[in-house]
């Protein structure tokens, strides 16, 4: 039953993305993948409205106290297995941000990540690549 | 509970809802299919940038308000830079004067296309969206030519700016500008002329001219609603008040309105970089800066949603003792307040969207425990106002220089 999930998964990874306090650029370039240029459509991924249809989470942005619970809460309702794809510098390691009173983060302190995509923000060519490659280790 | 109030239910928007990108909560308060009142809870967004700048150099400082907002990435850095350059007291070369006008004119194309990309997803009409970001890229592609990086462009630092634009670069550009030019009067055309996009945009979401002023919305928003301000006219910086252009201003104050004067401002924004590329002057790209006083300095600009506003204050070290920061998506955000009231829960999700809301930017202040409110507004004014007073006791031995950080 878990081999035919994740055969489910690896074939068309419909994604639910998740901004906790970020600065919006990760998450435009998120957008960016869907549109025309680079079209991620065309491998199957498609952006959800909901986390309980989604079987990845891009997460991006630093995570504050106000945004936690509500970041627990999502990662809650989606369905396992699920990945979790950090994108961008602040998902990775808080970035420029490690010093602030308020960044509580980085995600890898509070549910599995399964692949980090450092960039500020990642080239959209290098966010395929991390999905991909998230993908390729199921 | 009395009749009045008792068909009244509470419609919530997100915090995390497919329809915009960020985190934010709208509770919207409906009567049947009407909205009456709506509340806003904001601060799932804040990250302190006015705590960690004090802690950053005056050069470092660009980097850390850049990234305050993805898509306004050049306008807080250039305010933070005038502010500084406002404090030393020095001016800026004319060369770097216009490569600003030209980076921030090509910003507010993006961002504008962006926000109308955006506005076509939210009515359902998917096409707009995926047309006005495809021609964006030939923007971002412009910018990675001439810094190396698709956003966060990093040209602005105190003194000057950090890449030159070449003069193979300039062919290139005229090149997007025309690709973008061209393809941007075709979408307005086809925005502006569709009969289901004028009935679903045109009367919705009207916010007067005297509630312009009442809630002093800024930039487009104000503009699509009569108010005629705009700062790069009003107070010239960079190269503005060396090249023709126009104030885009109109009465209707719907979201209609609000859509055509940003995508109007898109040709003004192409007209203003072409007049900076025609006339770009030779010379240094940046000034030296040997010192910055004990002071205070203040820097505006009118990013693509409105004037952003910084205030630094100069100890005489090379950190800033204070750094305010005051974005125009704050009060933007909060005339939505009287904007869709009235208005149907089908229209309130696009009113929400029209003022541009960029949480990013909005969100200076919030002081959380346990998941709860610590301080009240009040509470706050008197922590600000005691820091302020402690700080100018204080102001030449900060004890940013006694050691507290390295």
């Amino acid at each position: 039953m878990k081999d035919l999930r994740i055969w489910g998964l690896k074939k068309s990874p419909w994604v639910y993305h998740l901004a906790a306090a970020s600065c919006n650029n990760c998450d435009i370039e998120i957008l960016e993948l869907l549109t025309p240029r680079y079209d991620v459509e065309r491998f199957g991924a498609v952006l959800v409205g909901s986390p309980r249809h989604a079987d990845a989470l891009l997460v991006t942005g630093v995570i504050n106290r106000k945004s936690l619970p509500r970041v627990l809460e999502v990662y809650e309702q989606t369905p396992k297995p699920c990945l979790v794809i950090a994108i961008g510098t602040c998902a990775c390691n808080n970035h420029i941000f490690r010093n602030s009173y308020n960044a509580v983060g980085p995600y890898d302190k509070y549910i599995p990540v399964h692949a980090y995509i450092p960039g500020c923000p990642p080239k959209p060519e290098a966010m395929i690549l991390g999905i991909v490659k998230a993908l390729s280790k199921l | 509970m009395s009749d009045e109030t008792k068909s009244r239910r509470i419609v919530p928007i997100g915090p995390y809802h497919p329809l915009q990108e960020e985190p934010e909560f709208f509770k919207l308060i409906v009567e049947g299919e009407k909205v009456v009142d709506l509340e806003i809870h904001i601060g799932y967004n804040h990250r302190g940038h006015e705590f960690i700048s004090p802690e950053l150099t005056y050069d470092q400082v660009p980097f850390l308000v850049e990234r305050i907002c993805g898509i306004c990435s050049n306008s807080h850095p250039l305010a933070a830079v005038l502010a500084i350059e406002d404090c030393a007291g020095i001016k800026s070369p004319p060369r770097a004067n216009f490569i600003r006008s030209i980076i921030h004119e090509l910003e507010r194309i993006h961002s504008h296309l962006l926000w109308v990309g955006l506005a076509g997803h939210f009515i359902g009409y998917n096409t707009v969206w995926m047309w006005a970001w495809r021609y964006r890229e030939h923007i971002l592609e412009v910018f990675e030519m001439i810094t190396g990086n698709r956003n966060h462009y990093t040209v602005n630092k105190p003194g000057g700016v950090r890449w030159d634009i070449k003069p193979e670069y300039i062919p290139q550009i005229h090149a997007a500008l025309d690709l973008v030019e061209k393809k941007t009067m075709m979408l307005t055309k086809a925005v502006l002329d569709d009969p289901v996009i004028r009935a679903r945009l045109e009367g919705v979401g009207i916010l007067t001219r005297e509630q312009a002023i009442a809630w002093s919305v800024l930039g487009p928003t104000a503009r699509g609603s009569g108010v005629d301000i705009d700062v790069r006219r009003d107070d010239p910086h960079a190269a503005y008040d060396q090249v023709p252009w126009n104030v885009i201003v109109l009465p209707e104050g719907d979201v209609f309105a609000k859509a055509k004067v940003r995508l109007l401002e898109i040709f003004e924004s192409v007209r203003i970089i072409r007049g900076c590329l025609d006339n770009l002057p030779d010379g240094p790209i940046d000034v030296r800066i040997d010192e910055i006083p004990p002071g205070e300095g203040v820097g505006r600009t009118e990013a693509p949603r409105g004037e952003v506003f910084h205030y630094i204050r100069s100890d005489g070290s090379n950190r800033p003792i204070r750094h305010k920061i005051r974005a125009p998506s704050y009060m933007n955000i909060a005339s939505n307040v009287v904007a869709v009231r009235g208005g149907s829960i089908a229209d309130a999700a696009l009113t929400l969207a029209a003022v541009d809301p960029c949480y990013c930017c909005t969100e200076r202040m919030a002081a959380f425990e346990d998941g709860k409110m610590k301080y009240s507004g009040q509470e706050l004014l008197r922590l600000s106002w005691e820091k302020t007073e402690k700080l100018r006791e204080g102001l030449g031995k900060s004890h940013y220089q006694e050691g507290r950080l390295e």
